[in-house]
């Protein structure tokens, strides 16, 4: 069985940086490592919904959240899956102050920009779970 | 009259990272939220109901829900029902975009051309569910058919049933008032 690694954006709602989560998951799923990636909707693991949970499960996890409620990352240990990384992407902008994110429906460029250098750092460490053999 | 907060409509999305159609529910709330009803519809992250707190999953006991899904998972609906309370009203955008023959759509993170349909339809569709449950207002925010009622300290308390419903201050005859909505 291949595995790929299990990347849960929270897609926030009500906040920017949601946005900026979910266009990094697509970044990384789509873009930067698709052979080794699949995403998995969040809505899903609300629902309980069996494929969802059982490819957390027997998945690595990688959990993007956009504020410090930590939605993806407590819905992954809710469905019984351990997530390696929970990213936190309010903390990220810390490094990239410069990178401010606005708008929800339609990032601006900032938030784009901010969502492909996170993208960057969690290609690399998908690439160093993928070769290092790590499972939740 | 007292100063009472206004009744607003909620709306909750599906995220619905996987399909071209959970983008367009996610953009059809974002549209009636901000663009369509901005004075008459709250949201709340789905997720939130199983990793917020007991505020939070009151949300559908407090305000009249809309829920709007990507796909017949309708995961908002049924999430919404199971932890919070049964929403008033549910659209599944593949089945609304069928009805009006839009599609194919695609483009999960940029829709195409039909995907942009459906979110005008969808907005539409959810802005009419939400003149049904809390009235109509004109593009000003003045409501047209109902009282205008303005929230006035609004907090969130819990009562001793859990439903923790916000608490609002009203003034009567001059004086505060601590009540619920």
């Amino acid at each position: 069985m291949t595995c790929r690694v299990a990347v849960i954006p929270c897609s926030g709602i009500g906040k920017a940086l949601g946005s900026v989560s979910r266009e990094v998951a697509y970044e990384v799923c789509e873009n930067l490592r698709p052979d080794r990636t699949q995403l998995v909707a969040l809505s899903k693991l609300v629902l309980g919904e069996q494929q969802a949970r059982e490819r957390v499960q027997n998945n690595a996890a990688v959990t993007i959240d956009g504020c410090k409620q930590m939605c993806a990352a407590k819905l992954v240990r809710h469905s019984g899956g351990t997530a390696v990384r929970e990213i936190a992407v309010f903390e990220v902008f810390r490094r990239y102050k410069d990178l401010k994110p606005e708008g929800i429906a339609e990032l601006n460029d900032a938030g784009k920009q901010l969502a492909r250098a996170l993208a960057g750092e969690i290609a690399a460490e998908i690439d160093e779970i993928a070769e290092g053999g790590t499972h939740a | 009259m007292p100063d009472l907060p206004q009744r607003k409509a909620g709306i909750v999305s599906c995220s619905g990272e996987e399909l071209a159609e959970g983008t367009v529910a996610r953009l059809a709330a974002l549209k009636v939220l901000h663009e369509l009803r901005p004075g008459n519809t709250v949201t709340i992250c789905l997720p939130l109901f199983l990793a917020g707190g007991e505020g939070d999953r009151a949300f559908a006991r407090f305000h009249p829900t809309i829920t709007v899904d990507g796909c017949e998972l309708r995961c908002a609906a049924h999430g919404t029902e199971t932890y919070s309370g049964k929403p008033a009203a549910s659209i599944v955008v593949k089945e609304l975009a069928a009805v009006q023959g839009i599609g194919p759509i695609e483009g999960r993170r940029s829709l195409n051309d039909a995907g942009k349909r459906a979110v005008d339809v969808t907005a539409q569709r959810l802005s009419e569910l939400v003149d049904q449950f809390v009235g109509k207002r004109d593009a000003r925010g003045v409501a047209a058919d109902l009282v205008v009622l303005q929230p006035t300290g609004a907090k969130v308390a819990t009562c001793s049933c859990g439903s923790g419903v916000p608490a609002k201050t009203v003034l009567i005859d001059g004086k505060p008032v601590e009540g619920k909505e």
